[in-house]
């Protein structure tokens, strides 16, 4: 026994902790494999993955393709300016396409919210959401939370802080729901028009002052603040930001001095996150991507066969 | 399932291991680059007792690996449930070593398939040869055993499961039948 | 041809009737109600209707839909809005002016009516746009769409984001007294919020519409109504706020009506979860305090209609990506079952439900409709009250299969509806 026994992975929300607890040791297992110099298993020899990008992404894009690839499966790349979609297909018509192909997995990355929902109902191929809207990024949470566990043994009663643009962010939320269901004591640190405007309800800490959201903290998460949200509505200006919620190397101090410091990437150096403390050894944000690789392994492995196989 | 039925207990584990030992100290002449790797999980205690009996006889440590097959079974295509992935944990270089392979049942002979393809991924041994404590026949593939503790056959719609203290507190290997699934 | 229905339970909130009778129409005109009403036996110019057991009203009027033509056939036509029109109770429907092109000049308005005449089930109301192009910008020329045959104006759909404009409207309506039909969303608020701003959108991560994009345009809009003293109709209430401003603008003697939709007071913001687009509508659905607050506006006599605020579209534009979905219900063959089950809970009485569905907005627009009186038009539905089914979007007559009610059990349902000189037997339909 040791699926995740569902056919997709559409977010954390839902998922509980024994299923994530099977994800981070499945993941520890493919980890060893990446650390051989052969690091390709036959696991899922003959399968087929697709690589529906429909925003652009080389990160989580590249880490799914060497994730799929390390699993022996034929692995198609399909992002959008090179497809019809900006044809006017509709979604649904993709959909029907790629399964012509015969496709076993379709890894998702979508800007609307639901997405992967959408095609997971009219698909009978294993859906992975590789991030829907301001929804989830489920992958992104399983591997911070490997790489956490990495660190500290386990996330039960860490306190850990998330700071920047929650409201917007998928991997703030994934990891709210993964970090909470794992035990650990999450709080956010944002500037009010960053912050959701009902997950008090949820009974989560929240700071507007980081120096008071970072004390004691053993884990801070950093967020990616989007170029288009610099300005303007929500900020009067990146420099503002900077001042108030960037993460330097004074500010770092005031957390816990085993605390570590994470980041999904792409970092904006200078903005959310100053040089130093990117470059620190505090910092486990190029450990993250490794580690991606391994967790999305574990998940593409755990979600089994996407449909009955005529005998 | 109808009453199980103990075909080996603990002194009669211990002798099959201890005879094992010998033959593979006798047929490589000595330990020197010889490594035992226990297949996840039966495998693993039984080439760490393999281990001890030999440095028992010869007063010489023989290294141990764990290796986990799942990633390389040959049914992942029609399983329900994916098999559960144990550690790989081969922390010297098997590179020109003869590399025993020891797992607790010896069957189909497709775990020792997947097992030799784990291994070649791995490194380059320069002999591999398998150490087996129950073989109890079905084969499958022409994969044959070097050292096995007993030969008991079997029938198809029986089960054989090897108990070690390490898991359950106590050692025996018992016959299972499996009724219905004939 | 006279149609004589025969032992009915007789409801017209205009002559305050609400008891067992007979009715008798000839042509398109009602003769008389009455008890035991006498004809000549075997009259073959005569259809007896044995109405025993059923409830004899008025035909609905809705005074919210959308026919979608010209321009979006593909969704809906006038020819088959008013078929799903009659088949849901309705005899009178007023179209709102967000068509293709927009009907903001009298050649639309007169289009609308010429198709609504020739090829109709039931009767069609143009409601003209305030402003040009429904663009907020410039007022439309309401005169001359008056003159044509509009009834009342609305930019429905979008709201006037500029109060001076949304102001001249409510002035300049004052020469033919037809109301101004707010579509209260404060669209800089709302942004591109596809549901209801709350826990459950968080949840989803979907973006949210706060319900104070409705509230507060609610309330900029009474206040204009103050200032001008112009007729004020809020359509599609959605907020137990909004309500609360309604309430206390008629007791300050603010001369504004109001009016909800069925899937206002019978669901909330959970039915879009799992991404259901068919729960996506504008306003959108709110939560269980608001469906209380809207029944108990509707009880005390704040909202005074049930419109459907019908929205069909084309089952492409909801198999999609939630944000892409289009907003809007097909509501007419649902709307009056659904209300129905206000009846049941206490909310109203038949009368006051009969009342918010004919007479009530067929008032607030001055049609002559909505009344059993002697000599009106013989706009007629019967309902049985008892009668169970399942909801099939696939039988719609309307084009728009789109309903977050499909398979849901709905009790009670129009039987048969007289209008235009017409008999509908809907349960020959049926089968």
């Amino acid at each position: 026994m040791s699926s995740l026994g569902q056919k997709d992975l559409l977010g954390i929300r839902g998922m509980t902790r024994e299923q994530i607890s099977l994800v981070l040791e499945t993941a520890s297992g493919f980890k060893d494999v990446l650390k051989r110099d052969i690091k390709k298993v036959p696991a899922l020899r003959g399968r087929t993955v697709f690589n529906l990008f429909f925003e652009p992404s080389t990160r989580t894009r590249t880490s799914f393709e060497l994730a799929a690839k390390r699993l022996s499966t034929d692995v198609v790349n399909f992002s959008v300016p090179t497809s019809s979609v900006v044809k006017g297909e509709s979604l649904l018509d993709t959909i029907a396409t790629i399964e012509s192909y015969g496709v076993d997995y379709i890894i998702i990355r979508h800007a609307s919210s639901g997405v992967p929902h959408f095609i997971a109902q009219h698909s009978d191929a294993s859906v992975l959401n590789a991030g829907d809207g301001i929804n989830e990024h489920p992958t992104q949470a399983l591997l911070d939370a490997f790489t956490i566990m990495e660190h500290k043994t386990q996330i039960e009663g860490l306190k850990i802080a998330i700071v920047g643009d929650i409201l917007h962010s998928r991997v703030a939320k994934s990891n709210i729901y993964c970090l909470r269901e794992l035990g650990a004591e999450v709080r956010l640190i944002a500037p009010p028009t960053f912050v959701p405007s009902h997950i008090n309800e949820e009974g989560i800490d929240i700071h507007y002052d980081m120096d008071e959201g970072l004390k004691g903290a053993d884990v801070i998460m950093m967020l990616r603040i989007q170029r288009e949200r610099q300005g303007g509505g929500f900020l009067p200006s990146s420099d503002e930001y900077s001042r108030f919620w960037g993460l330097t190397r004074e500010r770092l101090n005031m957390a816990d001095p085993e605390a570590i410091v994470m980041h999904p990437g792409p970092m904006n150096r200078g903005i959310e996150i100053a040089s130093e403390v990117a470059d620190d050894e505090r910092s486990v944000i190029l450990e993250q991507v490794t580690n991606g690789v391994a967790v999305r392994m574990a998940v593409i492995y755990l979600l089994g066969r996407s449909k009955e196989k005529e005998q | 399932m109808t009453d199980p039925k103990i075909l080996l207990d603990k002194s009669d584990m211990e002798r099959a291991i201890s005879r094992i030992a010998h033959e593979i100290i006798e047929n490589n002449k000595g330990v020197v680059d010889v490594c035992l790797i226990g297949i996840q999980r039966g495998g693993v205690h039984m080439a760490r007792r393999l281990s001890d009996r030999i440095d028992l006889i010869e007063g010489q440590k023989v290294q141990v690996g764990t290796l986990d097959i799942a990633m390389y079974r040959d049914d992942l295509d029609i399983r329900d449930e994916q098999p559960r992935i144990r550690r790989t944990d081969v922390p010297f270089d098997i590179n020109g070593k003869v590399v025993i392979l020891v797992d607790d049942v010896f069957f189909t002979g497709r775990s020792i398939r997947a097992a030799m393809d784990a291994l070649m991924d791995i490194g380059r041994p320069a002999v591999i040869q398998l150490a087996v404590l129950i073989d109890r026949g079905h084969r499958e593939l022409p994969i044959r055993a070097d050292y096995a503790g007993k030969n008991i056959p079997t029938s198809k719609n029986e089960t054989i499961e090897v108990v070690f203290k390490e898991d359950a507190g106590k050692d025996e290997v018992i016959l299972k039948r499996s009724e219905g699934e004939e | 041809m006279k149609v004589l229905i025969r032992n009915g339970h007789i409801v017209d909130p205009s002559q305050g009737l609400d008891s067992k009778g007979d009715l008798l129409v000839e042509g398109r005109t009602i003769l008389k109600t009455g008890k035991n009403i006498k004809v000549k036996a075997n009259d073959p110019e005569i259809r007896i209707v044995d109405a025993s057991g059923l409830y004899v009203m008025p035909g609905l009027v809705d005074m919210h839909v959308h026919l979608r033509e010209p321009g979006f056939e593909y969704k809906e036509t006038i020819r088959t809005g008013t078929l799903a029109a009659v088949r849901g109770g309705f005899t009178s429907v007023c179209c709102m002016p967000n068509t293709k092109p927009v009907n903001d000049n009298e050649t639309v308005t007169e289009f609308i009516l010429r198709k609504a005449f020739a090829e109709g089930s039931c009767y069609v109301y143009p409601i003209g746009a305030i402003t040009k192009g429904q663009e907020g910008a410039e007022l439309a020329e309401m005169g001359m769409m008056f003159d044509a045959g509009c009834i009342a104006f609305s930019d429905d759909g979008r709201p006037v984001m500029n109060s001076m404009i949304m102001r001249r409207a409510l002035e300049y309506t004052k020469v033919f007294g037809t109301p101004v039909i707010s579509h209260a969303e404060d669209s800089s608020l709302s942004a591109d919020g596809v549901m209801n701003e709350g826990r459950l959108s968080n949840l989803l991560g979907l973006k949210g519409i706060p319900r104070e994009a409705e509230i507060i345009m609610i309330k900029r809009d009474i206040d204009l109504a103050g200032l001008t003293g112009g007729r004020l109709h809020i359509a599609h209430i959605s907020t137990e706020e909004g309500v609360e401003a309604v309430r206390r603008a008629k007791s300050d003697g603010i001369n504004v009506t109001a009016e909800t939709c069925p899937h206002y007071f019978t669901t909330t913001e959970e039915l879009a979860m799992g991404y259901n687009t068919f729960a996506k509508v504008n306003p959108p659905l709110r939560t269980d305090r608001d469906v209380e607050a809207i029944k108990r506006g509707l009880s005390d006599g704040t909202i005074d209609v049930i419109a459907t605020d019908h929205a069909p579209h084309h089952q492409d534009e909801k198999l999609c990506e939630f944000d892409k979905a289009a907003p809007g219900i097909s509501g007419l063959e649902t709307a009056l079952s659904m209300s129905l089950g206000l009846v049941v809970q206490g909310v109203l009485d038949m009368n006051g439900l009969v009342s918010k569905m004919s007479l009530s907005p067929a008032s607030i627009l001055g049609l002559n409709k909505g009344t059993l009186s002697e000599g009106s038009d013989a706009d007629v539905v019967i309902v049985d009250r008892e009668a169970e089914f399942e909801v099939d979007c696939d039988r719609f007559l309307s084009k728009g299969k789109n309903t977050p009610f499909n398979g849901m059990i709905l009790k009670g349902r129009p039987v048969m509806t007289l209008c235009k000189g017409k008999v509908h037997d809907l349960m020959v339909d049926e089968r």
